[in-house]
């Protein structure tokens, strides 16, 4: 009786009814887990022990020397890499080593790549339109109508990357600062839980790196961000938690200051690199 | 702010709300009025007298501008050069071709009442199976869509899926239509062989040699082009047209974004085949022939550079380009048949380095110089007032 009770209950929302959008569960606290990971080529080990967990909504800078291991580490939460042992969650639902590169980016985990990628030939609105989520196959795309809903999310994108005044304009003629913001917003159209970008105020000036900064600290919360940058006075500038990477494993987790004031990472990295400046 | 708000409508009736398409459009209109009117109310012997073969000719050229707005989806667009799509508007052309060859019935010179002329000459005492059907009209006219847009699937499923593009695909397409030129050639293959399909009479009951159905076939080429360039146009300003262009620029960084590139490219290289045999079918009843020359490596190449003279990327380009380089060939062939090639050659190589982007871009450029003018005049008096 009791089972047609429930079944009678009009309140109830089904497993399979409920909305798709997120199916990720992060009430446990963290949206990235890593344990124990390791990454060996040839028996040189790029990854070694990394034990490494990002919140929900975090703000996460990761720095280290060359061959430390960062790209790698992106490799293997976006499934391009599959690690020698260890487990890697998404969420405390979603096992990633068990999926592929498409599975994983229509979880939600969207990466920047170093060098930006976008259509110059088409306007920056236009761009922000083809990366975003919908029904791809090719009839859908011959009808497809601009609604009200997707000019809003739109507009909603371009003005958090700040590129409103210039929607009308070829990507081509963007600055490099721009198209990199460009290329953020085009990954923002598909909203990712989890942004992974990389390197991004490489050849930037300083007013666009401290634009960059904003709209990256402006979107954490919403997002979890995961930043992965050399340039230490732009880590500075943006982190609440900095994780510092050195050959495979982590060697300090904490505040820019408590980090940079740990004698190891004063050591390996920040001695050599930043030295005067801290 | 204009694409954005077409954007709303349906994808068909979008080009209507464009200024270059109402334009293109009014001008074509315009000039097949014109000519009508030139041609029939104008007396014969005055000087602004357009003759029926004069007709015929600009009957001619408006099917190439056809082929040409074909080529230009494909490659102005999606970045598909292909060197092979006179295969397309030949094959086009046969279908239309075998159509008029059945409407020949008994009046042939050996007067068999199903086989055509050269099917008696060559012994043959019944019609091929590919053959069947060609005597309909409805048949014959839904073949001249169906069986290039057949080949360009085949030929197009196997070219994308294993992702060759490029150079290597323009290579492929010309082999393609140079291999057919070669079957085409061949007596058995039933096609007429060297001589191809001709003499033909009568197209849907008109007869081809009176001056009306010449008329007929003018406007109906026109109308043709105009009904291609909306459709081009159409699917040039839908989200699917932009997949394309991003296709074009960055195919990798498309895929990545989750569109399947290869069923874009495929879609749109088979519209594109489509167009390419439609222009094939309204040239035949207008040259009154068809033979395999149309497949000819030599006149696909020179279809991508009335595209390239006229401007990629644009349609009206390429429509401007077939006209001017067809009517150029006309004039020169006229005067000094051997200096033609020199003087096409000559041509191209002039837009290459003075006209990267052809008539098209002159005209866009052009266009943008006297707004800038007219945004400096109103300057000052902004200024003053």
């Amino acid at each position: 009786m009791s089972l047609i009770d429930s079944l009678k209950d009009r309140d109830r929302v089904f497993d399979f009814m409920a909305p798709q959008a997120s199916p990720v569960d992060v009430r446990h606290g963290p949206i990235l887990y890593m344990e124990d990971v390791t990454v060996s080529f040839d028996g040189f080990k790029a990854i070694n022990n990394l034990n490494l967990t990002i919140d929900d909504g975090e703000l996460r800078c990761i720095i280290g020397p060359n061959g430390a291991g960062k790209t790698t580490m992106m490799d293997i939460i976006t499934g391009k890499t599959q690690p020698t042992q260890g487990s890697v969650w998404f969420g405390s639902r979603h096992n990633l080593l068990t999926m592929n590169e498409p599975e994983i980016a229509s979880l939600g985990i969207g990466r920047k790549f170093q060098k930006p990628t976008v259509f110059e030939a088409l306007s920056v609105f236009h761009n922000l339109e083809l990366a975003m989520a919908a029904d791809k196959r090719i009839l859908p795309t011959l009808t497809a109508r601009m609604t009200g809903e997707i000019r809003d999310r739109i507009e909603e994108v371009l003005e958090t990357i700040g590129l409103t005044a210039l929607r009308h304009q070829p990507a081509g003629i963007l600055s490099h600062g721009q198209k990199q913001w460009l290329e953020i917003g085009m990954l923002l159209m598909q909203r990712p839980r989890l942004l992974l970008v990389d390197e991004p105020v490489a050849g930037m000036t300083e007013q666009e790196m401290e634009r960059t900064a904003e709209l990256l600290t402006g979107l954490a919360g919403q997002q979890s961000v995961v930043v992965v940058e050399h340039d230490m006075g732009f880590v500075r500038s943006i982190a609440r938690q900095v994780t510092v990477l050195h050959q495979g494993s982590v060697l300090a987790e904490g505040t820019m200051d408590e980090v940079s004031s740990d004698p190891s990472v004063v050591e390996v990295y920040l001695g050599a690199d930043d030295g005067e400046a801290a | 702010m204009q694409s954005v708000d077409s954007s709303q409508r349906f994808w068909l009736t979008r080009p209507f709300r464009e200024r270059a398409t109402q334009l293109f459009l009014g001008v074509l209109f315009a000039a097949l009025l014109l000519v009508t009117v030139l041609h029939l109310a104008v007396p014969q012997g005055h000087p602004l007298h357009v003759t029926a073969y004069t007709v015929n000719l600009f009957g001619k050229y408006l099917s190439y501008a056809l082929l040409a707005v074909s080529v230009d989806l494909v490659w102005g667009y999606l970045g598909i050069l292909s060197l092979g799509h006179g295969a397309f508007f030949a094959i086009g052309g046969y279908a239309m071709g075998m159509y008029l060859m059945r409407q020949i019935g008994d009046r042939g010179t050996y007067g068999d009442p199903v086989l055509p002329d050269f099917m008696v000459f060559l012994n043959w005492d019944s019609l091929p199976w590919y053959w069947l059907g060609f005597d309909m009209a409805w048949f014959a006219f839904v073949m001249v869509l169906v069986a290039p847009g057949l080949l360009a699937l085949v030929f197009g499923f196997l070219a994308f899926r294993s992702r060759v593009t490029g150079v290597y695909l323009s290579i492929i397409t010309q082999a393609l239509t140079f291999a057919l030129m070669l079957a085409f050639f061949r007596n058995e293959m039933g096609f007429g062989g060297n001589n191809g399909l001709t003499d033909f009479r009568e197209l849907l009951g008109f007869d081809l040699r009176t001056d009306a159905t010449r008329l007929g076939l003018f406007l109906a080429t026109g109308v043709a082009l105009a009904l291609g360039y909306i459709l081009c146009r159409a699917i040039v300003t839908s989200k699917l047209g932009r997949v394309s262009v991003a296709t074009r620029d960055a195919e990798a960084r498309t895929r990545f974004l989750g569109y399947r590139v290869e069923r874009f490219q495929l879609f749109v290289f088979v519209v594109s085949a489509m167009l390419a045999g439609l222009a094939g079918a309204l040239y035949v009843p207008q040259v009154g022939i068809i033979n395999p020359s149309e497949f000819s490596p030599i006149f696909s190449i020179e279809i991508v550079l009335w595209v390239a003279l006229g401007g990629r990327a644009t349609l009206y380009g390429a429509v401007i380009g077939a006209l001017l380089v067809n009517y150029a060939k006309t004039v020169f062939t006229g005067i000094m048949p051997d200096a033609w090639l020199f003087a096409l050659g000559a041509l191209f190589v002039f837009v290459t380095v003075f006209l990267p982007k052809g008539v098209a871009g002159l005209l866009a450029h052009r266009k943008r110089k006297t707004q800038e003018q007219k945004n400096q005049a109103r300057k000052p008096q902004e200024a003053t007032t």
